[in-house]
Order: structure tokens, then C-alpha cells, then sequence
């Protein structure tokens, strides 16, 4: 066996997560803060994936970062044909696909603690950046972890997106539940009872791991 | 007058428009029922709501037409009615955010560190973390936190109205000792009157989100037009200075403007400065000089004016002194004896007081 598609799994979803919390966060707090009445539009945009078939959200990424589409054109920037089939390209579909993971806890945390605590910051001379920074932030972290928990654990679970845009290309695309999914069509069922146990080890330690973790941050605060 | 105050809009049911001037010294409370939008003066005056106006202190414009300042950029202290201190740091760091982000940038540091934690009995509690703080004890702490950030303004949003009675009282003293010594404007909003009585040099009365009438404490109370006159409780809170003593009856004299006061108990040595507070209700009027009465106080007056309260009760106005010069008091007397003694304004009286109460030490 292999360990190339735990290690490339792996890769990608701290990736995806550093990147969620980069893009998620500012979203985040745009939906929770924002008078907008076009944010819940927004907001359904990002909770898309979570009703989607992922071969929906498959197929779309697939003309979209296709040799036709606008990824194939980015890609040409750079001389290559299409973002389909690239590990970049799963990326973007992983970003996606696991942002309501990250969107929605995120929000929610910002909006639990209300105005006042901004206010309070804001007759004390803190600017809304620095306000952010040292109060929104610190009193968001139980959203941020269960955000990064569900994220990269998502990530690492996603099969029908990756297999609609990524495929099955090893030490590229190649990743943990599509090496299952390959090893059992040839019927190499020891090899796919150790990933699959392993994957469920690992998804029960997460979960197990972020609520006591919760529990205990909870307890440091609000 | 070196506060200028002028805001005007919309706000839910009903529209504002309030205009009022507050001393640069002082408290100077904005005192009506709840509703009337006290609270929202309050709030545009930190910029943390935005209605039509002029905002204005010692001549330094925060709002006047497109200008407006935002709340990071005035040099308020703002106390909240819930303390809401930030949870995840400790009383000492709640304490320091504010100073933090105008002594560490430069702005000269008139409140200490040590002076905040003596004045309000924050010693021990430096290290706790604000939930394992008392009602009483946040709150004390958000004052702290508010005075340390150096303002010029201390803006306090019914400080004491979420504390229970207990509370309350505890904290009271530390507030009136912080009348004593802070030297910057505080716009104080409240609706229970004997906080006001106890803390408030100047009075903005609001309703339905108009002024009803502005001016220093004693002048208002002591209109019986204005509707804290018709409060049951109603009455006046004046200076008064400690004369002599009476050690053989445990009695103190104290002199007020235009008239003595014998009261009970040690008020302290000669020159002690109080605030006594009459209330309405237990001034009564003679047109003798009272003989072969318990009353101890009986002082000349002369009444100013007077008006009917209800169908029983007239409110009537005197001031003390046989000229009728000095210090105003309510007297509420029934209109039954006010027209069996022919009583009207003009005439001089004794003002025959039951109870005075002490609020105050030191101004």
C-alpha cells in the first residue's frame, strides 16, 4: 500500500483550511455584521454545498476550470491546457465545497456576542481593525476551531467533487477516498479495510478531540 | 457652559429633538422616564448612533453637519448599564485596554493605574477573571476601565440600574467619591430620582424626547411646575456646612443658605461640607413661630410660590430667610390648612421641617 494519497490528503486539506479561514473569516464577519439585505443571498451561495449532490458541484467546477472554460484560461497563463485534473484545481474545488463548514461556524461565533462588546472596544479608542483583532477575534474562538475542525475534516472526507474535477491521477489528484474507492473495484480489500479503518479512527478522534477541546475553551471565556 | 448638546431625528414611535448646555465640571444627569430617549442622547453623544446635529465640548466639534467623529476618535469614557467587560481578558488587562490606546500613544496620563484602583477598591480583584466578579464588582470595574482611557467626558448609561438594591448601595459611595475628585464633565442617564439627588449637580429632565427643562439641580427641584415637584418623593437637596454641635442631645448644627438645621447624629468637625436633602413631604408651613411644639427646626421663610398638587394637597415654594434670599424648600401642605391660614406667595412663614436626610459628604 501506499502512503502517497494520505500524505497528498493531508496536503490538501490543511491547505484548503488555511485558505478558508484566510477567505472565510472577512465573509464571515461581512454576513454576520452586515446591513445588506442581499447577504442572505450570499449567505445561500456558500451553504449551496451542503444540499448539492457533490458531482453537481463536480460537474460545474469541471467547466469552469476546463480547457473552455475560465480556469483553462488562467491555466494558459501559465502554459497549461486546463485546472482540471490538477491538484490546483482541487483545491479550488475543496475551498468550495468545504466553506459552509467554515463560514457557518465562523458567523455564527460573531454573531453570539453581539454589538456591545464592539462598542465597549470603540469608546475605548480601538479602531474597528484593531477592535477585530483584539476582541471579535478572541471571542470568535470557538467558532475558528470548530471551523478549521469541520473543514479539514471535510476535506478529507470529500469523494464526488474530487473525482468530477481531480480524478484519479497518483500523487496529484490521487487522494484517500478515491484510493478506497479504486482499491476496492480491484478488489484489493485489505488494502481498503486499512484506509477505511483508518479514516474512521481519525474521524473519531476529530470529533472526540474538538468537543473536549470546546469544552474547555469554553469554559476559559465568554 | 462648555458642553453643547443639540440632536434632532427619528427614533422608533416617536421623533427627538433635544437641545441642552452642560457645565465642563460636574454631573449633569439626563433624567426622565424610561423611553424617552435619554439613552439615545447618550449614544449619539459617543458617536455610537447617528442622529441630525451639533455636538460640541469646550468649543472642540465632534458632530456639526457632515462632520462626524467616530466613537475610537473621542475622548469619552462610556459606562454601560450591564458592565460588559471583555471576557476573555482579566480585570487588570479590562482595565488597561483603554489606557493602553491613549497613554501608550502619547496622550497625557491624568488618571492613573493606582489612583482608579484605590478610588474604587480594585486591589484584590486585579487578577480575576470578570465572570468570577460580583454584579457590583464588574460594574465598578467598567467604570475603572472607562476613566483610565483619560476622557474628557465620562458619558455613564444607568451604571447602576442592572444591580440589585445591594448592589446599588455599594456602589454609590465609590461613585460619589469619584464626584469629589474627577475634574472632567460626566452626562449621567438616569430615571430613579434619589440617584440623581445623590450624584447630580445639573439636571436635563426629558420626555417623550424633548427637554423639559435644564438647569443646576436645586433651581428644577425646587419648580413646582416641573414634574419631579408631583414625584411622591419629591423635595430638594442642598449644600450645607457643619456650624456646631449640641453634644448634650447628639445633635449637629448645620448651616444651610439662609437658615440653621438641628440634626441628629456626629457630622463631622466644624466646616464639614454635606448635602442635606428635605423632602417635600416633611416640610410643613406656620404663620407663628411655632410654641409648645416637638419640632425641632422651625426656620423663617417666605413663599415664593405655589401650586396646586392634586385635590388634597397644595406644593407650595419657600425660601429660607426672613427676606426670603436664601435656599429654596418644597413644602407639600394640605388645602385645607393652606386656605384656613390664608396662605399665598409673598407671604413670610415658618418652614417647619420633620427629617432631613444626608447624602453626601464633600462636593
Amino acid at each position: 500500500m501506499s502512503w502517497q494519497p494520505i500524505i497528498l490528503t493531508l496536503e490538501l486539506a490543511a491547505l484548503t483550511t488555511v485558505i478558508l479561514l484566510i477567505v472565510g473569516t472577512p465573509l464571515a464577519w461581512w454576513l454576520a455584521r452586515s446591513g445588506a439585505w442581499w447577504k442572505e443571498a450570499v449567505a445561500t451561495v456558500v451553504a449551496l454545498p451542503l444540499v448539492l449532490p457533490p458531482t453537481v458541484l463536480g460537474f460545474y467546477l469541471l467547466m469552469l476550470l476546463g480547457p473552455n472554460g475560465p480556469g483553462g484560461w488562467l491555466a494558459s497563463l501559465w502554459g497549461a491546457r486546463s485546472m482540471a485534473f490538477t491538484f490546483e484545481g482541487l483545491v479550488i474545488g475543496s475551498v468550495l465545497y468545504s466553506m459552509p463548514f467554515v463560514v457557518q461556524p465562523i458567523r455564527n461565533a460573531f454573531e453570539a456576542f453581539g454589538d456591545r462588546p464592539l462598542e465597549a472596544a470603540a469608546t475605548l479608542r480601538a479602531s474597528p481593525l484593531d477592535t477585530f483583532f483584539t476582541v471579535a477575534v478572541p471571542l470568535a474562538r470557538r467558532g475558528f476551531l470548530t471551523g478549521a475542525v469541520l473543514g479539514f475534516a471535510h476535506t478529507m472526507g470529500e469523494f464526488g467533487v474530487v473525482l468530477m474535477i481531480g480524478g484519479n491521477i497518483p500523487g496529484q489528484t490521487k487522494v484517500l477516498s478515491v484510493a478506497i474507492y479504486d482499491y476496492v473495484e480491484t478488489l484489493q480489500w485489505d488494502e481498503a479495510h486499512l484506509l477505511a479503518g483508518g479514516m474512521l479512527v481519525f474521524s473519531f478522534t476529530v470529533i472526540l478531540t474538538m468537543m473536549m477541546l470546546e469544552k474547555r475553551i469554553g469554559r476559559g471565556g465568554q | 457652559m462648555s458642553l453643547s448638546v443639540h440632536f434632532h431625528g427619528t427614533l422608533g414611535r416617536f421623533d427627538l429633538d433635544v437641545t441642552f448646555e452642560a457645565p465642563g465640571r460636574g454631573i449633569t444627569a439626563l433624567f426622565g422616564p424610561s423611553g424617552c430617549g435619554k439613552t439615545s442622547v447618550l449614544r449619539c453623544a459617543a458617536g455610537l448612533q447617528r442622529l441630525n446635529g451639533r455636538f460640541a465640548l469646550d468649543g472642540d466639534v465632534w458632530q456639526e453637519g457632515r462632520t462626524f467623529r467616530p466613537t475610537h476618535k473621542r475622548p469619552i469614557g462610556y459606562v454601560f448599564q450591564e458592565a460588559s467587560l471583555f471576557p476573555h481578558l482579566s480585570v487588570r488587562t479590562n482595565l488597561l485596554f483603554g489606557h493602553r490606546r491613549t497613554v501608550g500613544r502619547g496622550v497625557p496620563e491624568h488618571i492613573r493605574l493606582g489612583d482608579v484602583v484605590d478610588l474604587l477598591g480594585l486591589g484584590h480583584l486585579l487578577d480575576r477573571s470578570p465572570e468570577h466578579l460580583s454584579g457590583g464588582e464588574r460594574q465598578r470595574v467598567g467604570v475603572g476601565r472607562a476613566l483610565l482611557s483619560q476622557p474628557r467626558l465620562l458619558l455613564m448609561d444607568e451604571p447602576l440600574a442592572a444591580l440589585d438594591r445591594f448592589s446599588k448601595e455599594e456602589i454609590l459611595p465609590y461613585l460619589e467619591r469619584l464626584h469629589g475628585v474627577l475634574s472632567v464633565p460626566v452626562l449621567y442617564v438616569s430615571h430613579d430620582i434619589a440617584e440623581v439627588e445623590r450624584l447630580a449637580d445639573h439636571l436635563v429632565l426629558l420626555r417623550q424626547g424633548r427637554v423639559v427643562a435644564a438647569g443646576p439641580m436645586q433651581e428644577l427641584q425646587a419648580d413646582p411646575t416641573l414634574p419631579i415637584a408631583r414625584m411622591p418623593e419629591a423635595g430638594v437637596t442642598l449644600p450645607a456646612v457643619v456650624a456646631g454641635r449640641e453634644d448634650a442631645y447628639g445633635l449637629t448644627l448645620l448651616r444651610l443658605d439662609g437658615g440653621n438645621l438641628l440634626v441628629p447624629g456626629d457630622l463631622g468637625p466644624q466646616g464639614t461640607a454635606r448635602r442635606a436633602r428635605i423632602a417635600a413631604s416633611d416640610v410643613s408651613l406656620a404663620r407663628n413661630p411655632p410654641e409648645g411644639s416637638t419640632i425641632l427646626n422651625a426656620l423663617p421663610a417666605r413663599i415664593v410660590a405655589a401650586e396646586r398638587h392634586d385635590d388634597v394637597q397644595m406644593m407650595a415654594v419657600v425660601a429660607l430667610g426672613e427676606e426670603g434670599r436664601g435656599a429654596r424648600l418644597l413644602a407639600r401642605v394640605t388645602r385645607k390648612s393652606w386656605d384656613a391660614l390664608g396662605l399665598s406667595p409673598g407671604q413670610p412663614v415658618y418652614a417647619q421641617v420633620k427629617g432631613v436626610a444626608l447624602v453626601q459628604e464633600t462636593m
